[in-house]
């Protein structure tokens, strides 16, 4: 492995795109079209005494890709030459899925998941969701279960297509 | 066992901590306990996520607990190392799983109490108490619809499901009054706006069950008894057999990682 080590003449303000730059760029292990700078999982760059500090937070209490996530900034940072960086948890303001680019919505589509739609409906106790098939684009859908292949995702079915996806739910 | 339990400074913030963190310790893991046993794979994934969700839940607060507390212990040695006595969860949650309408009752009471719980509690005078409940709240109000949709299927199903799903609402209720008990340590807190005041969210429970019972076409208790003393540590017999299995691994490899 190469090492490259950063010249000192570049300014933090600098080092600090290029650290967010590269921390950006990694994915979600689970959801793997999808980077953590789609998802707004990436919160925070901050260069600090020199070394480099990532704020992430989680999507769902126990999630258990944050783990994946946090090590794999660190290993993309280290490989970058920014030395170890701090990654840290921020619990607040509170994850949702409003922060979704629409870069990251688009790009969950065309993977076969559909997005999140507005979070408004999460509140009523039987909420009535309308969610768009991402293989058909039909509207004719149907919820198989509120809990599919990871805490984001709920399992729908296309009555139109007939097709079974997961959809992206709202948080 | 091989490893000694540890001693926890129980100053009001790091039991009220602890208390909410066994809550969701001990339901999460009584969920997980189905894995790979429910009706269907569905099912089996619903009470999975949700088991996930508690034990995210479980680790903010331990967390917490550790870093108020400020001495050696952290989030696995709450888990790992404290004996049945001091666990301070609700007896509702250490309730054996059952059949799967039991699991569902247990989950509904627990659920239409934790999300106005959580939801009231984002206004906490405590920075990271609101922020766990602000991402608990999100969790919470799933868990609720999803043990509602049930409770109503099973309760206005067959014969069979439906005496299953009365059976446990008969044999549960006397474990839901303890949600709504304070002692002078948490009152103390709520005062200080720390914490939240369960009986103020008790109307709001009531009308919950009895709306979702009533569609469920099941019969409310009449039964006002209450059993309480999960959250002094006075367990039914079933939560030291649920810590045996739990800890068996950091109790015989002390330390051990994966």
């Amino acid at each position: 492995m190469v090492i490259v080590t950063h010249s000192p003449s570049l300014s933090d303000r600098e080092r600090r795109q290029r650290a967010w730059d590269v921390a950006a760029g990694v994915v979600d292990p689970e959801i793997p079209v999808l980077t953590i700078a789609d998802l707004g999982v990436l919160r925070e760059v901050a260069i600090r005494d020199g070394g480099v500090e990532v704020a992430i937070t989680p999507t769902y209490s126990g999630c258990p890709a944050m783990n994946m996530i946090a090590l794999e900034i660190e290993l993309a940072l280290e490989r970058e030459g920014f030395g170890k960086p701090k990654v840290r948890t921020v619990l607040s303001p509170a994850w949702t899925t409003d922060w979704m680019s629409e870069e990251g919505r688009r790009k969950l589509r065309e993977y076969g998941i559909a997005p999140p739609e507005a979070a408004s409906s999460r509140r009523a106790l039987f909420g009535v969701e309308q969610v768009t098939c991402p293989q058909c684009g039909s509207g004719d859908t149907e919820v198989l279960s509120e809990f599919g292949s990871t805490s984001c995702k709920a399992l729908w079915r296309c009555k139109s297509c007939r097709e079974p996806f997961d959809y992206f739910k709202c948080h | 066992m091989a490893v000694a339990s540890i001693t926890v400074s129980e100053t009001p913030l790091v039991l009220y901590a602890l208390r909410r963190a066994d809550d969701a310790l001990i339901l999460g893991h009584r969920l997980s306990e189905w894995c790979g046993h429910a009706p269907m794979l569905e099912e089996d994934m619903a009470l999975a996520n949700m088991a996930l969700d508690l034990l995210g839940q479980a680790r903010e607060l331990y967390s917490y607990a550790a870093k108020v507390e400020a001495k050696d212990n952290d989030e696995d040695r709450f888990a790992y190392l404290r004996d049945v006595r001091q666990y301070r969860n609700l007896l509702l949650v250490e309730q054996p799983n059952g059949d799967f309408a039991r699991t569902i009752v247990r989950q509904f009471f627990y659920a239409a109490f934790a999300d106005p719980y959580w939801r009231a509690m984002m206004s906490s005078t405590d920075a990271t108490m609101a922020a766990i409940a602000a991402k608990s709240e999100k969790e919470s109000a799933y868990h609720l619809r999803h043990s509602s949709e049930w409770l109503i299927r099973l309760g206005d199903g067959t014969d069979e499901s439906q005496r299953r799903a009365q059976g446990a609402v008969d044999d549960l209720w006397s474990f839901t009054g303890e949600m709504f008990w304070v002692d002078g340590a948490e009152r103390a807190l709520i005062e200080a706006g720390v914490a939240v005041d369960p009986s103020s969210l008790r109307p709001r429970w009531l009308r919950t069950i009895s709306d979702v019972m009533a569609q469920a076409t099941l019969a409310m208790p009449k039964s006002e008894w209450m059993q309480h003393g999960g959250r002094s540590g006075r367990h039914s017999e079933h939560l030291g057999h649920l810590l045996s299995e739990l800890q068996s691994l950091q109790r015989t490899f002390p330390g051990v990682t994966w």
